[in-house]
């Protein structure tokens, strides 16, 4: 490798001038997506080397790589420029979107290069999700294939609105202006109902450049733009800073009591000193004091601008909360219909409990409904009971607490959230909003004269919720029984869930797959605290194989009253005692979906109280049981005369 | 209403965002400030991201011991002036062991000073997110990378099993043990970031522009030879030559390039007319193929 004298050209006032070029220089941001060797990878490296952003060392690492892992026999393979993973190199795939950065003298640029693989979807919508034009590849000999359309509805849904449809490999074809034509059609017809703004077709090869950003002499009956032209004119502008004025808080930044600013990212809108702004979740309203910069206050901003605003009156604002314009409010609610694309192997379960994150905000969030899953053959609204990875569907959400949000369609930023697993902090679901289902204020809780407390005072008792897990044969019925027996006989006010009997009424119309699961513990899990609040020490014995659903039904109770127990007999032992005989039909694969067996149990990690059963009798279980309750109200004795709450 | 941002003025508004996240969701940053251009790019947003107050986390230098002089100087000489928490950590095992570029290779110097010695660092201090200045531009499987890039708790990033990225809607929840490095300046390019120090007039260190200075030739790259410890093989000498840094780290390993640069604006000048990618000066990218993504699997910056 040589070094290089580098020239040292222009004067001062020349690059001054280069660069004030550059400031003026708007950026658009887009990707290329479609189905497996397409040519997405291809027509990057392409774009790049025409636009001379490909240095001299770097071609000649390029040309190395080319004749090990080339797929162009003899010629520089371009694909290997963006392809940067090894695995992506030894594979000849693409597995992870990768950005790359070029200008020309009109345009800035950032390309996300997408995975076609169905795998890697969540690395496409990755990419999709910060673009604002996709340019969708077919190759000429296959037309339009089930990945092209999975890719262009998740562009539509992520609220991408430009598209060009890049017919690539022409060449294979010889140049065929009818197999052009016959994709345009076929393309035009399937997108119909995407809500794209533009479509714009290009007949084009990628490895040779023809109508890349060169016109090409070999399809002269096409009079349509290069690639590069279009990509430098087309105008995307979404205007966020003509719609009402969004300010999602970010970071209270609080140095010293005589300052309380709040940061954050304008998400649509201006604002300025003397506006007034209302907090979205409180309805309060106060007024912009200053806009505070490094370099001086603000006399305004706008929408994209990452600033620090102090109001005028101490009100309650923090993380998560917006400031919005008065005149225009986002809605708050706990309970709104939205757009899901899922992206985790384990599939979305309505009724189990994920993690839902907006740009600010955060809480715990479940599907309610599961209205229909999209085909992404034809657009079919297909019925579906989960929602399986790379699927879209349309989804009831309910939250915890109630988020300020626009629907998507008119606010990209305010209007997104992820989903994301409680157990492995996967990134599972994206989400796009369309309506609330109802406004969280107009929903009052009916406000009851008689409360939980003085129903359980009455009773002489604190409620608690005994949560009985472990497999089918562990001795949960045996114990919840004799616990029940023993309560009762000290003048306790008690009741037992059993799973068994639960399943002939409340939940009969259950089955045993995850999600009529997820179902089960839910409805358990409702009644469980009902009966708390009513005041009495419920014990529910289930076997309630997932963490995820013990977790959510602990978040339902008041802290301290839930009790996780974890009978624990191994699944040897279970499975010789087989009281019921079902060990058995399991083991012969007469039932199916049976917990240790065909489906998973996840051993609780934190119970509050573990029973090992083996070798110890049912009164031994059932002290441990009442000493834990007998210490736990001492506690909240001594809490409450300390002058607690 | 007719007003639009700026590219740099973007650019400025996603790294502001991205340091306030960390600082609203994690329980303890910190920043890895390597003293050159992009750290200090890095460390000047910081200082907007949360002006009036400093940022709410220390800034730790992973100190090879072969850095140039200058950069040592440098750092401290910013340290004094803007007030910043700095903690300076240096891999003793490797400092016992005598470990050093010329005896081991670029590899192991590179891998026990620098990569090992920041996994000690981060445990040692016990840290949940790590922000670099690191750029998609730079090298191909940085490109690749999340801005909020999850490291389990063995450091270990899985570039195959990526979380997905949506938006600016970044995923920060991680187990005990686990962590994120943050790249706040993943999208920008290297022409934003002289034409941001240019705008912004943020300090660098001198390297950066053309001086004459003791320069060994040795395999095909210009050495700067900083101190003593850099012996002389048969038949290399030391000449003066007017030459500057497009990178810097340490300095046996950084080749320098023939230049007379010696203001901000020729150093832009330059670059439109360059020929080779800004990471061509570092000999630890090239010791073998996709070694850069070797080098981040294990934790390198």
């Amino acid at each position: 490798m040589r070094h290089i004298m580098a020239k040292s050209l222009a004067p001062t006032d020349a690059v001054r001038d280069y660069l004030a070029a550059q400031e003026r220089k708007s950026l658009l941001r887009f990707l290329t997506c479609g189905s497996v060797d397409d040519g997405k990878s291809t027509l990057i490296g392409r774009l790049l080397s025409d636009t001379k952003q490909i240095f001299e060392d770097q071609l000649a690492t390029l040309e190395r790589d080319s004749r090990k892992h080339g797929t162009t026999g003899d010629d520089i393979d371009f694909a290997l420029l963006v392809d940067g993973l090894e695995a992506e190199r030894e594979q000849g795939i693409t597995i992870d979107v990768a950005y790359r950065f070029f200008a020309t003298p009109k345009r800035k640029f950032i390309v996300a290069d997408t995975p076609g693989h169905e795998q890697y979807t969540r690395n496409m919508a990755t990419g999709a999700s910060t673009a604002d034009l996709a340019i969708v590849l077919i190759d000429a000999r296959q037309g339009v294939l089930r990945q092209t359309r999975r890719h262009s509805i998740i562009a539509s849904l992520l609220g991408i609105r430009h598209i060009v449809l890049a017919v690539n490999k022409i060449d294979l074809v010889g140049f065929d202006e009818a197999v052009f034509k016959r994709i345009v059609a076929d393309y035009g017809q399937f997108s119909r109902e995407l809500g794209f703004q533009t479509i714009v077709p290009i007949p084009m090869s990628a490895r040779y450049g023809d109508n890349v950003t060169v016109r090409s002499d070999r399809t002269d009956w096409y009079s349509g733009p290069t690639l590069i032209e279009h990509l430098e004119t087309v105008s995307v502008d979404e205007a966020a800073v003509e719609l009402p004025f969004r300010f999602p808080v970010q970071y209270v930044n609080r140095p010293n009591l005589d300052f309380r600013g709040f940061a954050g990212t304008i998400a649509s809108g201006s604002v300025a000193p003397g506006d007034e702004v209302v907090v979205a979740k409180s309805g309060k309203s106060s007024r912009v004091r200053r806009i505070v910069s490094h370099g001086g206050d603000l006399q305004q901003a706008i929408a994209g601008q990452a600033i620090t605003l102090v109001l005028d009156d101490e009100v309650e604002v923090s993380r998560g909360n917006m400031l919005v314009s008065p005149a225009a409010r986002p809605q708050v609610a706990d309970q709104f219909a939205a757009n899901i694309v899922w992206f985790d192997e384990h599939a979305l379960l309505p009724g189990r409990s994920y993690i839902l994150r907006t740009e600010t905000d955060q809480t715990s969030a479940t599907v309610t409904d599961l209205k229909y899953r999209v085909n992404v053959n034809d657009f079919a609204h297909e019925a579906a009971k989960s929602l399986e990875m790379n699927e879209v569907g349309i989804c009831n959400i309910s939250t915890r607490s109630p988020i300020a949000f626009d629907p998507f369609a008119e606010n990209r930023t305010t209007g997104a959230f992820i989903l994301i697993d409680r157990i492995t902090n996967a990134t599972v679901g994206a989400g796009m909003i369309l309506h609330s289902l109802r406004r969280a204020e107009n929903i009052h809780w009916q406000s009851l004269d008689v409360g939980k407390r003085g129903r359980a005072d009455m009773k002489n008792q604190r409620p608690a919720v005994f949560w009985f897990t472990g497999l089918s044969g562990s001795g949960k019925s045996t114990i919840a029984n004799l616990f029940e027996k023993k309560l009762f006989a000290t003048g306790r006010h008690t009741y037992i869930l059993d799973g068994d009997n639960v399943r002939h009424g409340l939940n009969r119309d259950l089955g045993f797959t995850d999600a009529d699961r997820v179902e089960n513990i839910r409805r358990v899990a409702e009644v469980a605290r009902l009966m708390a609040d009513a005041g009495l020490i419920v014990i529910v014995s289930f076997i309630s194989p997932f963490s995820a659903e013990r977790r959510m039904a602990r978040e339902l109770m008041a802290d301290g009253e839930f009790v996780e127990v974890f009978v624990d007999t191994p699944f040897e032992e279970c499975a010789r005692r087989d009281p019921k005989g079902l060990y058995a039909r399991a083991l012969n694969g007469e039932i199916k979906n049976f917990t240790g067996v065909d489906s998973p149990y996840e051993v609780p990690e934190k119970p509050e109280i573990h029973l090992k059963t083996l070798g110890k009798s049912a009164e031994e279980m059932v002290e441990a049981l009442e000493h834990w309750l007998i210490e736990r109200d001492i506690a909240e004795d001594q809490y409450d005369s300390g002058g607690g709450i | 209403m007719n007003i639009a941002l700026t590219h740099l003025q973007r650019l400025e508004a996603e790294s502001i965002h991205i340091f306030r996240e960390v600082a609203a969701a994690f329980a303890k940053p910190v920043m890895l400030y390597s003293v050159g251009k992009d750290s200090s790019v890095l460390m000047h947003l910081a200082m907007k991201a949360f002006y009036p107050a400093k940022p709410p986390f220390p800034f730790l230098h992973v100190d090879t011991t072969w850095k140039f002089r200058e950069m040592i100087a440098f750092r401290d000489q910013m340290q004094q002036k803007l007030g910043f928490d700095l903690l300076v950590h240096v891999n003793e095992d490797g400092v016992r062991d005598n470990i050093n570029p010329f005896d081991h290779g670029s590899n192991t110097h590179t891998h026990v000073m620098k990569t090992v010695a920041l996994r000690q660092a981060l445990d040692k201090y016990g840290f949940d997110a790590a922000f670099g200045g690191a750029r998609r531009d730079e090298e191909k499987s940085r490109a690749k990378e999340r801005i909020f890039s999850f490291r389990n708790a063995q450091h270990v990033w899985d570039p195959k099993n990526q979380r997905p990225e949506m938006w600016k809607i970044f995923n920060t929840r991680i187990a005990a043990g686990e962590s994120i490095r943050v790249f706040p300046l993943s999208n920008w390019t290297e022409l934003d970031i002289w034409q941001y120090i240019l705008q912004e007039d943020i300090p660098i260190v001198p390297l950066y522009l053309a001086k004459e200075r003791p320069i060994v030739e040795r395999d095909g790259m210009l050495i700067l030879r900083d101190d003593e410890r850099m012996q002389l093989r048969p038949g290399e000498t030391v000449e003066n030559r007017m030459v500057r840094f497009r990178t810097l780290g340490c300095y046996p390993l950084t080749g320098a390039i023939d230049s007379d640069a010696d203001t901000l604006e020729a150093i832009v000048g330059e670059m439109l007319t360059a020929r080779t990618s800004e990471r061509q000066g570092r000999l630890i990218d090239r010791d073998e193929a996709g070694s850069m993504e070797k080098k981040k699997r294990e934790g390198y910056f």
